[in-house]
């Protein structure tokens, strides 16, 4: 038995939610319920009440904006399809909403084929979630949604998203055709995605133009992943010169960060089930250094909440003696120092290694 | 009625555009000069001068002191300098890449 979907609509004018509220309730084929707010906090409560599939909302409200509800909505209700349905004609709102995590955004429709190009792109994305599975930004294993994408033959973009690194797997028509990570491509980045434990994802509409770069089919590539990942685990590896009281993963870990050019010290400080862990190579008093940085990421982190300008990806700081580098990875919040000689594009590159091998 | 008709639209939304420019701060955080638009609110200024400063001033604490902090955001960037205890700071929005999405209708 399925559950009818229901449809949030947000808007300050009452005309525009009777229109839409009949066009969406008529037309689209799920026949949704469609629920109309005239401000942001009357469907801030409308969804704790209630379990909507879709948001659609104005930008410009009075009180409270599109933007602090995308903020609060994305926060609480991750699952949420988010669509901002605007008269604004502006990029940079436009890159905003999706740096902060909106599903699409669209321009208010004005002639009878943009009506009919917004209707079918709600109809897909209620499509998509009414199928189940995987879909949105979950935590879920990502072997089980490549292969739900292959066995349904869909053609799409798996975006995989790890703290500040990125990753893309193409998919076209059921198969494995490429895959772009960290400066990877083709089946070593596809292995490396494969090797991030947590993260969150997103499907991307398909891209028919991609030249295809894997050949091997999706069970191979999953297969030689798992095995390359199990032959990763009993590998011994060696300790580096520095004094590494552990070979832990993570000690070892910081090890070979210290190999990379122009580092100087790594500190990582991680928060798993309300234990806190710090690991630190290359510096001797790591409680004044790691004090600032989990106070500079939080402050800039709400800051940024604050200002809606998305997640807060990196810290770089040039001192006289040293440059440093906090980002944030999963649980863990990481700060490197780097020789000061070190410019700002080569740090940028180390810093991108640094997570990827951290995330991994 | 007619008075009715003075009260039609309720105040248009606060949605602010993010600015493109800088201004300066002297060390206790108050806002010396500023080329940011008059329609951008103080109070985030304020705030974006205040943790810029505390970041700095721990950094110092910290025994690394610096002269420079960036801070990226996805949508935004916020360069520092300081400046004997106070600080110049510059925003410069990202321009727009997008997700392959399916936008609008232009």
């Amino acid at each position: 038995m399925s559950v009818q979907q229901k449809i949030l609509l947000l808007d300050d004018e009452q005309d525009f939610l009777d229109l839409y509220q009949e066009m969406l309730g008529q037309h689209l084929s799920m026949l949704p319920e469609i629920r109309t707010a005239l401000t942001g906090s009357r469907a801030l409560s409308m969804l704790e009440s209630d379990k909507y599939a879709l948001l659609i909302l104005d930008l410009h409200m009075p009180k409270m904006d599109g933007l602090q509800v995308l903020a609060i909505a994305r926060r609480k209700y991750p699952e949420l399809r988010v669509v901002i349905l605007t008269a604004v004609r502006d990029e940079q709102f436009r890159s905003r909403a999706y740096a902060m995590g909106v599903d699409q955004y669209w321009i208010k429709p004005e002639t009878d084929q943009e009506m009919g190009l917004f209707m079918e792109s709600i109809e897909t994305l209620l499509s998509s979630e009414s199928q189940g599975g995987f879909r949105g930004v979950h935590s879920k294993s990502l072997v089980d949604i490549i292969q739900l994408e292959c066995l349904s033959q869909s053609s799409s973009v798996l975006k995989i998203s790890n703290g500040a690194v990125e990753g893309r797997i193409w998919i076209q028509n059921g198969e494995v055709i490429d895959a772009d990570a960290v400066g990877l491509t083709s089946e070593p980045a596809f292995q490396r995605i494969l090797t991030w434990k947590t993260g969150s994802f997103e499907v991307l509409p398909a891209d028919p133009g991609r030249p295809r770069k894997i050949f091997t089919s999706y069970q191979g590539l999953l297969l030689n992943t798992a095995q390359a990942l199990d032959e990763a685990a009993s590998q011994v590896v060696a300790q580096s010169d520095s004094d590494v009281a552990a070979a832990s993963d993570s000690t070892v870990m910081l090890a070979e960060i210290s190999q990379l050019r122009g580092v100087e010290f790594v500190l990582a400080c991680s928060v798993r089930k309300k234990k806190k862990t710090q690991e630190f190579w290359g510096i001797e008093n790591p409680k004044p250094v790691s004090d600032w940085m989990e106070g500079a990421i939080e402050q800039f982190d709400q800051m940024g909440e604050s200002l809606q300008v998305g997640q807060l990806q990196q810290i770089v700081g040039t001192g006289p003696q040293r440059k440093v580098a906090m980002a944030r990875s999963g649980d863990t919040r990481l700060c490197v120092g780097f020789a000061a000689d070190l410019s700002v594009d080569d740090l940028r590159d180390t810093m991108k290694t640094i997570l990827s091998k951290w995330v991994s | 009625m007619g008075l009715l008709s003075f009260i039609r639209r309720t105040t248009r939304s606060k949605l602010v555009r993010l600015p493109s420019g800088s201004f300066t701060l002297d060390r206790d955080g108050n806002i010396m000069t500023s080329t940011l638009p008059q329609g951008f609110p103080q109070a985030q200024i304020q705030s974006i001068g205040k943790c810029v400063l505390s970041a700095f001033h721990h950094a110092k604490k910290a025994q690394m002191p610096l002269s420079e902090l960036i801070v990226n955001y996805s949508a935004l960037r916020i360069l520092a300098r300081e400046l004997r205890g106070g600080a110049i700071v510059f925003l410069m929005p990202s321009s727009g890449a997008q997700p392959g999405r399916r936008t609008t209708n232009d």
